[in-house]
């Protein structure tokens, strides 16, 4: 069996995806990550999962382009120029 | 399906590869580049198991019980190295049973280094120091491994390396600054693995003819590699009042570019098939150890069954 092994280098920290063992079971994936992922205090904690049992999900279609939901949807320049002209507060070298 | 060629898709993740994109698992990848990975990942693997022999051969002679444990520390690491391996290459087709199989049958290869005896203690200095540090040019150049698992788990790899090369800057400095007798351990030494170091990073051949770099497997020439090394450690060697036995060895400040005596290619070629002074006696070691091990695995395999 292959177990997914993430790696949480400091607490609070996100775990990570660290690599992976094979073992017949998870007690002995438990010893194999402890090993590999573990043994020179660069982890304060492990997660295993059996590979099996991860779902992915790797396609994100936008058919929409729903661009009003980020930030590159919106182009601020040329509308604050146009306020700060109406405001009379625009500085000299940005009138040209 | 996709319903584009082979051939379209290929010159596609080729372009993808060549602008820096990286491949998981997962993806689609072509059957070359598939082969190619592997046989470079498991040569990598296979060096990080055969490279500890050199090293266990001095665990019982090494000077005092602090080398002892740090040399012991070292030989955990890259087996632990060899296990991270050989589980990318599984991921990718090959399971790493067939793996060993190929590696103790002589079929598949390992790093030119390993193929050499350690004559004395000296050598263990020179190996964990400058074989160390020579490995570290062409690891750090896979971080950016198209190969994304093999890239990340150089990131660990690299990190370990680091104290490995520390703890033989530390031999060597205490051999050198020993006795006249130590002296001349860490410069015989350097006098043997000067022709395999020069050999490591592998004949000049231009990037875009070494498909390792075409597929971005890894992301730099076999002669930037040796520049990088030499233009590091020839300084440090050379402060330590060491003489590298190389006459044309030079560095040509206005170009920055190292010039040295061209090494034999054909030995190197030599060397990584078999023929080196210790590659059949170190095969020969696996193979038996292998046997002697073989009731682990399955007493593994029934406890867990």
């Amino acid at each position: 069996m292959v177990f997914e092994v993430f790696r949480q280098e400091r607490k609070g920290q996100p775990f990570q995806h660290a690599g992976s063992v094979t073992a017949p079971d998870e007690s002995f994936a438990e010893i194999y990550a402890r090993e590999q992922y573990g043994r020179r205090q660069e982890s304060v904690a492990l997660w295993l999962v059996p590979r099996a049992a991860v779902t992915q999900i790797a396609e994100f279609p936008d058919e929409f382009e729903m661009k009003y939901r980020r930030v590159d949807g919106y182009s601020i320049k040329a509308r604050l120029h146009e306020a700060r002209q109406r405001a009379g507060t625009l500085v000299a070298d940005e009138s040209a | 399906m996709d319903k584009r060629n082979v051939d379209q898709r290929t010159t596609e993740f080729l372009e993808y590869v060549q602008s820096g994109g990286q491949v998981e698992t997962s993806d689609w990848m072509p059957d070359e580049y598939r082969a190619k990975l592997v046989k470079f990942i498991e040569m990598h693997g296979n060096s990080e198991l055969m490279g500890v022999l050199p090293e266990r051969d001095w665990i019982l002679r090494a000077p005092t019980l602090q080398r002892k444990l740090a040399l012991t520390a070292k030989i955990q690491d890259e087996v632990g190295h060899a296990q991270l391996i050989y589980r990318v290459v599984e991921d990718l087709g090959k399971p790493r049973r067939a793996a060993l199989d190929d590696l103790v049958s002589g079929k598949a290869k390992f790093h030119n280094v390993f193929h050499y005896p350690t004559k004395t203690w000296g050598d263990v200095g020179v190996i964990a120091w400058l074989v160390d540090a020579a490995a570290i040019v062409s690891q750090k150049a896979l971080l950016k491994c198209s190969y994304a698992p093999y890239a990340r788990i150089m990131k660990k790899i690299c990190w370990e390396e680091s104290f490995h090369i520390l703890h033989g800057r530390d031999v060597i400095l205490a051999m050198v600054t020993g006795t006249q007798e130590q002296f001349e351990l860490v410069q015989e030494a350097l006098d043997r693995w000067w022709e395999p170091l020069m050999h490591f990073h592998g004949n000049p051949i231009p990037a875009e003819e070494d498909p390792m770099f075409v597929w971005r497997i890894k992301s730099q020439a076999n002669e930037d590699a040796r520049q990088e090394f030499l233009n590091g450690y020839v300084p440090q060697i050379r402060e330590l009042g060491l003489e590298i036995p190389d006459p044309a060895l030079a560095k040509d400040e206005e170009t920055g570019v190292w010039s040295y005596t061209e090494p034999d290619w054909d030995k190197l070629r030599a060397v990584v098939t078999g023929h080196g002074p210790a590659s059949q006696e170190r095969l020969a070691f696996r193979r038996l150890s292998r046997e002697d091990v073989a009731w682990v695995e399955q007493v593994v395999l029934a406890e867990a069954a």
